[in-house]
């Protein structure tokens, strides 16, 4: 009964921030086409001939950096963003009076924007693999399954970690700053621009220990075949989502003490 | 009489904007060590392109350094000035408030395109300067007249090549109202101007020099503080410079014509 009614209440959100992300598709392809950075690291990489130095094959690491493209895609968060426009504008006020977290609402944009980026993000592909014809692959079905649930955990990562960020708005006016602060290695470190295995060693002895490599590195290498431990990844990121769960819901908790509902 | 008139309105702006911002200290701190680990991260990412490589696309490690110094400087810029002037024009546009600017014995263009300023970008293009220093010692570039002069034209023709592009972009709004992340497309392209544009395949150079000249943003520059630049390719840049110029402001006068208001 209960667990139904949850559905039901996901399912609606889902409905109306589908259709209104299908109001601003031209917004939504041209975030498509600012997540195309891998591809010219990828030009870089195999125009200087710098893979053969971490043994991986030019057609492994197009492979590698379009994957990567492709987690990018689907694990875009900006819920800071949102956050502190509707907390600034007080528009956060009546979401604290329904019985459900608002972040269900954001939780609920970002899957419907991700489904309209879809089409997006599959034409995109269609132009690289025209470009590089060589690197067409069919991913087998178990590694293209367990790679679409890394990319929604290292998205639910990416999610919690801006939530814990948003929920610093109660405090400060200007959460976003912060985000922007994160951003940076989570740029650098991810894998996004380089596969983390081309690091330096003295990078790689502590960075599996943080949450970048499984955000974008670890999927794309899932998907693209690239040698990866695969049980050991899929932990780390499970490992990392209880670490932060609780973080959130303790901020949110004393946040929402702290509201002073600006602007309304 | 009439730059006089316009210096004193700039004097009030700065004055405004400033004060405005000074509000959120923090904000400022945290922007400054967002830029000081961008900077760290960019060299990071270009140490792991030279770590078995001595030269990529002809530049060594040192030389390619300058290039990501100009960046630095060019992006303090932007965020200093383009990215919060420029922004705004599509909140004006949405909401209508562009009229007052019209109305106003002012020129349009030149409210706003430098209404707004923020300091954080200043520190930025400080660090900018530090690494330019540094590049100019270990590369013992002997700093003269010519150099001088010449450096300092192409990196202002480079500026004005900049605020073309981002004002190109922004006046598109007066037809497409909501275009802000346009700009984000505009910034993850720009992103490849952090590297030589020689280690870029053939076909990406040709695009990034006729197209969106990202090429003379930075590389010119950084081939005159090398002394490699040929006298045609300086006089390109300030060509290409004007054109941009002379045409975003026509487009934007083009653009006004256009203009229709909203809820007013």
């Amino acid at each position: 009964m209960i667990s139904n009614l949850i559905n039901s209440k996901i399912f609606t959100l889902l409905k109306v921030q589908y259709s209104n992300m299908l109001e601003y598709r031209v917004e939504i392809a041209l975030w498509a086409i600012s997540g195309i950075i891998p591809f010219f690291m990828l030009n870089i990489w195999t125009n200087n001939n710098l893979n053969e130095s971490i043994n991986i094959s030019d057609v492994m690491l197009s492979r590698y950096f379009l994957c990567a493209f492709f987690v990018r895609q689907f694990s875009v968060v900006w819920v800071v963003f949102s956050f502190e426009e509707d907390s600034l504008l007080g528009k956060v006020s009546p979401y604290l009076i329904q019985p459900l977290n608002p972040f269900f609402r954001y939780f609920a944009q970002h899957l419907a924007e991700q489904i309209t980026r879809f089409p997006f993000a599959l034409i995109i592909a269609f132009f690289f693999f025209i470009f590089n014809p060589e690197s067409i692959w069919i991913p087998n079905l178990s590694l293209l399954l367990l790679s679409i649930v890394s990319t929604f955990l290292s998205f639910l990562i990416q999610f919690l970690i801006q939530s814990i960020v948003a929920c610093l708005c109660f405090w400060t006016e200007k959460a976003s700053s912060i985000e922007r602060l994160l951003f940076i290695p989570t740029l650098f470190l991810s894998g996004l621009l380089a596969p983390v295995v081309s690091f330096p060693a003295y990078v790689k002895s502590w960075i599996y220990l943080t949450p970048f490599p499984y955000l974008i590195d670890f999927p794309a290498n899932l998907l693209s075949g690239n040698e990866t431990n695969i049980s050991g990844g899929l932990s780390m990121q499970i490992l990392w989502i209880f670490i932060l769960f609780p973080l959130f819901k303790k901020i949110w908790s004393e946040g929402t003490k702290k509201y002073t509902a600006m602007g309304s | 009489m009439n730059l006089r008139k316009y210096l004193k309105v700039y004097k009030k702006f700065l004055h405004t904007s400033l004060a405005s911002e000074l509000e959120y200290k923090t904000n400022i701190l945290v922007d400054l060590i967002t830029a000081i680990l961008s900077l760290i991260g960019s060299i990071f990412l270009l140490s792991i392109f030279f770590q078995n490589n001595g030269y990529i696309g002809g530049w060594k490690f040192e030389q390619a350094l300058i290039i990501q110094g100009i960046y630095t400087i060019l992006n303090g810029i932007t965020n200093t000035w383009f990215n919060p002037n420029l922004t705004e024009i599509v909140k004006h546009i949405r909401e209508g408030t562009l009229d007052f600017v019209l109305i106003k014995p002012i020129d349009s263009q030149f409210f706003i395109s430098l209404k707004k300023i923020n300091p954080s970008g200043f520190l930025e293009i400080m660090l900018g300067f530090l690494l330019l220093f540094f590049c100019i010692r270990i590369n013992q570039i002997n700093l003269n007249l010519s150099f001088m002069t010449l450096s300092l034209i192409t990196i202002s023709c480079s500026i004005c090549i900049l605020y073309s592009l981002w004002f190109f972009i922004s006046t598109t709004t007066i037809w497409f109202v909501k275009t802000w992340n346009a700009t984000e497309v505009l910034r993850s392209f720009l992103y490849i101007g952090r590297f030589p544009l020689n280690s870029f395949s053939f076909s990406l150079r040709i695009f990034f020099s006729i197209f969106i000249p990202i090429a003379f943003i930075t590389t010119i520059p950084s081939e005159v503080f090398l002394g490699l630049s040929q006298f045609w390719k300086i006089l390109l840049e300030v060509i290409v410079a004007s054109v941009f110029l002379i045409t975003s402001r026509k487009f934007w006068l083009f653009a006004l014509k256009f203009y229709t208001s909203a809820s007013s």
